[in-house]
């Protein structure tokens, strides 16, 4: 291997400062005053090899695998925030598996499979809980819905199973809702032993602290004004608050503003923002050790490590780029948790929080190169948390080959061309 | 939570309203128009950062549909460019 390759992994391995029982110990004699940062906050260069838009999941994990798989370490990720402030913090953190197309479960099977591997990957608790996910079903057809996806499931090693009402009671005690006299009585549920929940600032350090280990740069508070392309129509670089960067490839993981983005390159995207919403009550001794998931309510909900019920619902109607929650949906929401956890009643709500995230109509993701030569968007991300890792790898692959990783190669911009669609029910939890 | 101003019924609660998505341009004639034209008018919604038009449907009042301009950003009913004629 010639030297400029072996570098960056030297570096890693040299430069990371490694979290273990010796280094806390180490530390602690020093009052934990002398831990180094955990990502440097270098100069902005004029040009990259690569600049990434976007430091939230999808950006940042792009930008890990490319250092890593692809020894592409000439990289920025640009971030108009702060890191991990965007949806990678404004989610539901449940990491699952069970979709419906060919397409989408191993890719998601992948994603899962990245996911429990990730605190040993990057060297950073993730704290990570398999923790299973049951479906509350409460009429036929969403039941045949999810037998049909069982079947389909099978075929790629993702696992859904058939239990009975009485054993849905059995395992969450606090579901007394929803009994014979309601007007949707429970006839069942659907176990997913994949699904887990994890710390999302985690995933969000732990990849700026890998990345920035293996030479790439993260550079917050730089917000891109427009996408600058060249005489040839190809990308050239981005306008920023803090001046031209220049760079062959581009790579946009902006969620909800995609096409805002893409729009100053003139180039539209079939894609519409949504604000989905979620919020968090008081925290409570453990009541729930799984993913609750009520597709015919309209909710799920899981139990954070602080004790908070952490709850998730329906989004606003109509476009949206607000990040916060409508009163109404808010109140549909809870009524539809209250009918079959009436308990909860007594619960104080402490947070509430939207992420605005675009969708395409067949509610699949869009990662692809885009008409504009050296222009990549990962987009139409709804739910995209349980996607990071599998996303950033295979765009990854994309943007340092060329060529689609086997994973997503469906997930085209073409698609929309033959209206050859991917129409994914799998794609929202609640539904 | 918008007030929505229906035609018959004046300023109501949106909760009694359907969306009925964003106005899209008029449909190209099939006989006229190319395969990408057809496709991008198939696909492609207006999505802006501010004011979009869009249609409601009253269907708990009276059963109307109107159109408003709304601010993606604030969900407040603004005034349209295309009010004034």
């Amino acid at each position: 291997m010639p030297l400029d390759e072996c570098l960056p992994i030297v570096n890693y391995v040299l430069m990371m400062q490694k979290y273990s029982i010796a280094s806390l110990l180490r530390h602690g004699i020093n009052n934990h005053t002398s831990w180094p940062k955990a990502w440097r906050s270098p100069p902005l260069k004029e040009s990259y090899d690569v600049v990434i838009i976007g430091a939230g999941g999808h950006g940042l994990a792009t930008a890990y695998y490319l250092a890593k798989e692809h020894g592409v370490t000439n990289i920025a990720v640009v971030e108009r925030g702060w890191l991990g402030g965007g949806n990678i913090a404004r989610n539901t953190i449940t990491i699952r598996s069970n979709y419906m197309r060919d397409q989408s479960i191993p890719f998601y099977v992948k994603s899962v499979a990245l996911y429990e591997e990730m605190t040993k990957e990057l060297n950073f608790n993730m704290m990570h809980s398999k923790r299973t996910m049951i479906d509350v079903i409460q009429n036929y057809p969403m039941m045949r819905d999810r037998r049909r996806r069982q079947h389909i499931m099978d075929i790629y090693g993702s696992t859904y199973k058939r239990i009975s009402e009485a054993e849905v009671r059995k395992r969450i005690p606090a579901l007394t809702g929803g009994g014979p006299g309601s007007r949707l009585p429970v006839i069942g549920g659907m176990v997913h032993t994949d699904a887990g929940v994890n710390r999302h600032d985690a995933v969000a350090w732990g990849y700026a602290r890998a990345i920035d280990a293996l030479g790439g740069e993260i550079h917050q508070q730089t917000a891109v004004e427009s996408l600058v392309r060249g005489a040839d129509g190809a990308i050239e670089g981005l306008q920023t608050n803090r001046g031209l960067i220049r760079a062959k490839k581009v790579a946009v993981a902006v969620s909800g503003h995609t096409t805002t983005l893409t729009e100053t390159a003139g180039l539209k995207l079939p894609l519409r923002t949504m604000n989905l919403t979620a919020f968090v009550s008081e925290p409570v001794k453990p009541l729930v050790d799984v993913i609750v998931n009520c597709p015919d309510a309209g909710f799920y909900f899981s139990q954070s490590d602080k004790g908070e019920m952490v709850i998730g619902g329906a989004p606003d109607m109509g476009q949206s780029f607000r990040r916060d929650i409508k009163q109404h949906v808010f109140e549909d929401t809870v009524s539809a948790m209250l009918s079959l956890f009436p308990s909860f009643k007594k619960l104080k709500l402490m947070r509430q929080w939207g992420g605005h995230l675009d969708i395409a109509q067949d509610a699949s993701p869009i990662m692809d190169e885009t008409d504009v030569p050296g222009l990549f968007v990962t987009a139409g991300w709804w739910g995209g948390y349980k996607a990071i890792p599998a996303g950033g790898l295979t765009l990854a692959h994309l943007v340092a080959t060329g060529r689609p990783h086997e994973l997503m190669k469906d997930f085209t911009l073409k698609r929309f061309r033959h209206l050859d669609y991917v129409m994914e029910t799998g794609t929202t939890t609640a539904r | 939570m918008m007030n929505i101003p229906c035609p018959f019924c004046g300023p109501r609660n949106e909760a009694e309203f359907a969306f009925g998505g964003p106005v899209k341009p008029r449909r190209p004639d099939p006989n006229a128009t190319s395969d990408d034209e057809w496709a991008d008018y198939l696909t492609q919604v207006p999505n802006p950062l501010g004011p979009v038009e869009e249609r409601w449907w009253h269907v708990k009042g009276c059963g109307t549909w109107l159109s408003i301009w709304r601010d993606t950003r604030t969900h407040d009913i603004v005034e349209g460019p295309g009010n004034a004629d």
